[in-house]
């Protein structure tokens, strides 16, 4: 999922930040645009301010004390622990440290997913598992890691290792549950989840031989494991279990195999589908933020022709730079990170703004800015202002090249123009200040222009060794 | 050309704006037909033959690009001005490569949308400052970073004139204005700027897709 600064994830992290909560070693906070799966709150841009962190304690003052419920703000996984520490009122740790001894004997394991399910999050309308009652999709992928644990029972009872196929019980019904939980709890505790499973889920995203590295690793493991279990048996007999076994496996492959393979392809379908209406939802925010905004308003100064083209010239430039450029809309890069060409298109948004004259431009080559090429742009923009406000052209050519010796400027507009020799007095000063910056750089400044043709003012730096 | 008024076939998927193009077009030339999606633009053009033919760079199955690569095939007397709104050098470098005699921004006013047909349709190049700035950059050898590329032996240089006629016209130049700077004749600037379309057709796929590579378009 891109990330989403803005908007998606407020019901999430700013719930956590507003109550201020402990932090939880397996669910470390993260900065919002990693929350994962913003959910419906992609579709409504706009958050009613009021509800922000009222959400946990709003519940808990209308439910009180007296029900048995997930606790929302003090949970190290589900909050099963916090929940029923505040009902018996006994202290959390205490309780943690013996559900952990619980857990060692696998029970306590269930014991905890189960009540996971049953016990409802404060601030839910209903627990989990009755979510995960009608979720068929869920159910099914339960089902269809049976087979696995049929086979892992046959594997164990044949190499009687019942120890083995006792934790494989628990891990059936354990894994089972946190599946249906992760299908069907709210969007918040999903994300809660997928923070704490994020470093096994990423196994597979590591370099191609570091993976390689891994299962290589693994077969020889599993290879030796196989060599000792029949060396103490001594004999070839062994073998024939182990085969017995293997052609078992074998068989559930044949018979379940393509039914999994298209429950993965389901799933995996059903996870694009998802992120396909994230990416929508992100557009329609974009477009309702910026283009939308920007037709209402053409709407409304619809008698004012100036007015109007201006705001489709700004709405173009910002609409352009997000889909070419890679920039938000309405953003501008920092400062420091700006090249020539990007503070040029900057500097004509500008100007078109402020005087209503559109600007064209076009940039060849691009390099860093340094400070005389901010004193070169900071003339540049003299000259702009003056052509859009002066010289009565329809519009004005801005034209930048980085060439290997110098890096010039083009201000052309065939507006009115003017006497060189002969400028005004109210022209005077910017000229000089035009003038003056560039003498401060050693830049050169050159005017041509004429009554009734137009003007243009070209600037030039010369470039300098290593410039980067 | 035949005809004193040149024959125009439009090949736009947006209605608002072919409309708005037919009336800017007005009497001063002879609009032929209209389409508005790839295929049909295709066969329309066949029949018809248009001396010029306004397209789009944007639209679905493939664009301006493909209409005329189909069309150059069985016609190649057939001139194709590019329409479009897109910045994207690579988009614009495409649509000259397969063809077009020149490209122009959609926010063009109508009597220079005009001047640009009977350019197109008197057998001359258009270039529009913006595209005129995209070609002076993929022709240089310079890298943001300010070293220089290695310079590929079969791509065409330009010359020194025609950078010159290239960068007037990117400083918002007319031709004629161009003429007058360069104390040639406009003649000579549009000779200059069809020699520059041609570099740009011939030089291989290969060699634009490293500059765009290299200036990190892609």
């Amino acid at each position: 999922m891109p990330p989403r600064p803005g908007f998606s994830p407020i019901a999430f992290g700013d719930r956590r930040r507003d109550h201020g909560v402990i932090a939880d070693p397996l669910t470390p906070p993260s900065p919002p645009s990693a929350a994962p799966d913003p959910g419906p709150d992609a579709a409504s841009p706009s958050v009613d301010p009021g509800s922000r962190g009222r959400g946990p304690s709003r519940h808990r003052t209308r439910l009180g004390h007296g029900a048995l419920l997930r606790n929302r703000d003090d949970r190290l996984i589900g909050g099963v622990a916090g929940g029923l520490a505040r009902r018996v009122r006994i202290d959390a740790t205490l309780l943690r440290v013996g559900l952990v001894f619980l857990a060692l004997s696998g029970f306590g394991l269930i014991g905890y997913v189960v009540a996971w399910l049953v016990i409802p999050l404060e601030g839910d309308s209903g627990s989990v598992g009755a979510r995960a009652m009608t979720d068929r999709k869920g159910m099914i992928t339960v089902v269809a890691f049976l087979p696995v644990l049929v086979a892992v029972l046959v594997v164990t009872s044949a190499l009687r290792a019942g120890l083995l196929s006792s934790f494989a019980w628990f891990g059936y019904f354990t894994g089972a549950g946190l599946i249906l939980i992760y299908r069907n709890a709210g969007d918040d505790e999903r994300g809660w989840l997928r923070q704490s499973f994020d470093p096994v889920l990423d196994l597979g995203k590591g370099s191609r031989w570091s993976f390689v590295l891994r299962v290589v690793a693994g077969l020889a493991l599993l290879g030796g494991g196989l060599y000792f279990l029949i060396r103490g048996r001594s004999n070839a007999a062994a073998l024939v279990p182990l085969g017995a076994v293997a052609m078992l496996i074998a068989a559930i492959v044949l018979v379940f195999g393509p039914w999994w393979f298209r429950l993965t392809r389901d799933l995996v379908s059903e996870r694009q589908a998802r992120v396909k209406a994230e990416v929508r939802a992100d557009m329609a925010a974009r477009v309702h933020d910026s283009v939308l905004q920007t037709l209402a308003l053409i709407q409304r100064s619809a008698a004012d022709p100036d007015r109007v083209v201006q705001l489709a010239r700004t709405q173009e430039r910002d609409l352009r730079s997000w889909l070419f450029g890679g920039r938000q809309p309405g953003t501008t890069d920092a400062d420091d990170e700006m090249t020539l060409a990007a503070a040029v298109e900057e500097l004509a948004r500008e100007v078109e703004e402020a005087h209503g004259v559109p600007i064209d431009v076009v940039a060849v080559g691009d390099c860093r800015l340094d400070d005389e090429l901010r004193a070169m742009l900071a003339a540049g923009r003299e000259a702009t202002v003056n052509s859009a406000k002066w010289s009565g052209a329809p519009a004005v050519s801005l034209f930048t090249e980085v060439g290997r010796k110098k890096v010039s400027m083009f201000v052309r507009d065939r507006g009115s123009g003017f006497d060189p020799d002969a400028v005004p007095d109210d022209r005077q000063g910017i000229a000089t200040s035009i003038r003056g910056r560039m003498d401060r750089v050693g830049g050169k400044v050159t005017i041509r222009s004429a009554l009734g043709e137009g003007s243009e003012i070209e600037l030039s730096v010369p470039r300098q060794k290593g410039r980067p | 050309m035949t005809n004193p008024v040149p024959t125009v076939f439009l090949v736009d998927d947006h209605d608002l704006f072919r409309a708005g193009v037919r009336s800017e077009l007005g009497d001063s030339v002879d609009l032929v037909g209209e389409a508005d999606e790839v295929r049909a633009a295709i066969e329309m053009i066949g029949e018809r033959l248009p001396d010029v033919v306004l397209v789009d760079v944007h639209m679905p199955d493939g664009g301006g690009q493909a209409v005329i690569e189909s069309v150059k095939r069985h016609h190649p007397e057939v001139l194709f001005l590019a329409l479009s709104v897109s910045d994207a050098p690579e988009d614009v470098i495409a649509v000259i490569r397969a063809g077009a005699r020149g490209y122009v921004t959609k926010t063009i006013s109508g009597p220079d949308l005009i001047e640009a047909v009977m350019r197109v349709a008197g057998g001359d190049a258009v270039f529009s400052p913006r595209l005129a700035g995209f070609v002076l950059d993929a022709f240089s050898n310079e890298l943001p970073d300010g070293t220089r590329a290695s310079v590929d032996p079969e791509l065409d240089q330009l010359s020194p004139r025609e950078q010159e006629v290239l960068r007037l016209i990117a400083r918002g130049y007319t031709y004629k204005e161009t003429a007058r700077e360069l104390s040639i004749s406009t003649k000579t600037v549009e000779s200059h700027v069809s020699s520059v379309l041609r570099k740009l057709q011939l030089s291989t796929r290969h060699q634009l897709a490293r500059w765009a590579t290299e200036r990190r378009l892609i």
